[in-house]
């Protein structure tokens, strides 16, 4: 038997709204691990404006490391973790956890790349006027590097939209544990094509926004 | 009674290190800038003009030598006592540097920010600065947005903003036209008169050290070869290395392939404008060809210099030298 119309619709829209939730969530908590980690690769990094080899090394291996690992098999790593936070394993908010986990170093070296693209020459007149360490950083380097930054959050986010997605192998709620549930399992195949295109379609919406956002954001241009 | 000094070097050296290979980028520097003057720093590219600016407000550490501003020893200096001297010495840049997310009124106000100025009292004093470089209707525009010329005067205010004893100008008029080049200088010149802020142009360019300097040094790979006034310097240097310098505006007398002797005649002022090279052709008959020529006549007397190709006639060169000689025209034999 198949689904009308309106449960396809009903399913979608639940579906839709874990999916941002989970996303959202995950994105918020990840760049609030992964900026400062991402300032701090780039400060301690040997052209950076406090070159520290052991920090900067040891961060990287850290973020290289988690970065290396597969989502899929993350997922399934960090349960007991999960589980010792949210409680379970399974559902949107359970998934919250491996994401953050995973985009956390992700983000890190977004940002990193993005501080990097800030001009030295600034820099370099900043350190004239007697700026400290964490001025540059809060002055100079992040509002230099929005537009950039910007950006990245939007890749980043939409990043965190499709790992969001491989948990509904896992059941882990959202726009893609529907359309592996209903097109894998049962073999729903028009449950899954609204899903897909629905998470196409926000991948779409976020990209687009973030481009606008930050060129509206960016005072070189113009 | 001894100079009052603002900027003091003492026997700098600079040795930069990498990957195993070092370079020493200025080799036993020594120069002595007094208080409220503007002093010239000209030599090639790759001298070392910008390490040597940068180690006056220690952004580069002396490999060792000693560095004194206003009395202070920057090179005795802690890192948090550093940044509290560069407050008094202020620094512009070939590139203008701005924060290119702020607005001209705000990129004036950072060094305030730094400092813990309030914003409205940041604010105002960003606004006179703005007014003194003549910016005042440009206080919201974002530097993308500015012209090359205006960007160095947001530059200068904000480099001003700490009411510092010092200015380091790294080739700030490298990057403009000649028309922005003479108003950038102007307003530089205007600066040290009206705030007495001494002022230290560094630049490959003679004409701004010819310009607003009064004393230049000259610097040639990793070298001080000449220190003295303007004057004295670029009318007569007494250095290879600082003829080389001074006399390579764009001639090319290699390019040159008459057998006669080349002959360097340097105008210093002290002749009047009588045309001293149609005269001694006249005189001797001969065909003297201008090699090369880069003269100004400044109040009814000749500046510059120029490169005559001789006739092989030894004996007439002889009279040629005499009459030079006679009209108290200086001159060497190009090689
Ligand atoms: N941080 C550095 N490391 C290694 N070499 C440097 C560094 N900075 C400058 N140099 C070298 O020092 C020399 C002088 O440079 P610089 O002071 O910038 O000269 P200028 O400003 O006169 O063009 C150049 O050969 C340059 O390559
Ligand atoms: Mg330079």
């Amino acid at each position: 038997m198949s689904l009308t119309f309106q449960q396809i619709m009903k399913l979608m829209l639940s579906g839709l709204l874990e999916t941002l939730y989970m996303t959202i969530i995950s994105t918020a908590a990840a760049y609030i691990i992964g900026l400062p980690v991402g300032v701090l690769l780039t400060v301690t990094d040997k052209d950076g404006i406090k070159p520290n080899k052991t920090l900067n090394t040891s961060i990287g291996f850290v973020v290289n490391v988690l970065r290396s690992v597969p989502f899929i098999i993350l997922l399934v790593a960090v349960m007991p973790i999960t589980r010792a936070i949210v409680g379970t394993t399974i559902g949107s908010s359970a998934t919250v956890v491996p994401l953050v986990i995973a985009a956390a170093p992700y983000i890190a070296r977004m940002v990193e790349s993005s501080i990097k693209e800030v001009d030295r020459g600034v820099i370099e007149a900043s350190h004239s006027m007697g700026a400290t360490t964490l001025q540059i950083v809060l002055k100079v380097l992040i509002p230099e590097a929005k537009p950039s930054l910007l950006l990245g959050a939007a890749i980043s986010i939409t990043t965190i939209l499709s790992y969001s997605a491989m948990a509904g192998f896992v059941g882990g709620g959202g726009l893609g544990d529907i359309a592996i549930r209903y097109g894998y399992n049962l073999g729903k195949t028009d449950v899954m094509l609204v899903m897909v295109v629905v998470l196409v379609a926000i991948v779409q919406l976020f990209q687009a926004f973030g481009g606008w956002f930050s060129r509206k954001n960016d005072r070189r241009i113009r | 009674m001894k100079e009052d000094y603002i900027i003091e070097i003492h026997d700098l050296n600079k040795t930069f290190t990498s990957e195993g290979k070092s370079i020493q980028v200025l080799d036993n520097i020594n120069i002595s800038i007094r208080r409220g003057e503007i002093f010239g720093i000209i030599g090639l590219s790759g001298a070392g003009k910008s390490t040597l600016v940068r180690c006056m407000n220690l952004l580069e550490r002396p490999t060792a030598g000693k560095v004194y501003v206003d009395g202070q020893e920057m090179t005795a200096l802690t890192e948090k006592e550093l940044r509290t001297a560069r407050q008094s010495i202020g620094m512009i840049f070939q590139n203008f540097n701005l924060l290119m997310q702020r607005t001209a009124l705000d990129n004036v106000c950072f060094p305030l920010e730094l400092v813990g100025m309030k914003k409205k009292q940041a604010r105002e004093k960003a606004r006179e600065l703005l007014a003194t470089v003549g910016l005042s209707d440009k206080e919201d525009e974002y530097p993308a947005r500015l012209s090359g010329g205006q960007k160095q005067r947001v530059a200068i205010a904000r480099a001003l903003a700490t009411n510092p004893k010092v200015l380091l100008c790294d080739e700030i008029t490298s990057a403009l036209d000649p028309t922005t080049t003479q108003s950038i200088l102007e307003l530089l010149k205007d600066l040290n008169q009206k705030l007495g802020v001494t002022v230290i142009v560094i630049t490959h360019q003679m004409k701004v050290i010819e310009q607003i300097c009064s004393r230049v040094a000259i610097i040639d790979s990793s070298h001080i070869e000449e220190i003295g006034t303007v004057d004295e310097v670029f009318r007569r240097p007494k250095t290879a290395a600082a003829k080389r310098l001074l006399y390579s505006r764009g001639e090319h007398i290699d390019k040159f392939t008459g057998r006669g002797k080349l002959l360097r005649l340097v105008f210093d002022g002290s002749s009047t404008d009588r045309p001293i090279i149609a005269e001694m052709i006249l005189k001797f008959g001969v065909i003297v060809n201008i090699a090369y020529a880069d003269t100004k006549n400044i109040d009814g007397r000749m500046y510059g210099h120029m490169i005559l190709q001789l006739p092989e006639d030894e004996g007439l060169v002889e009279q040629i030298l005499g009459y030079l000689d006679d009209e108290g025209i200086s001159y060497s034999e190009e090689g």
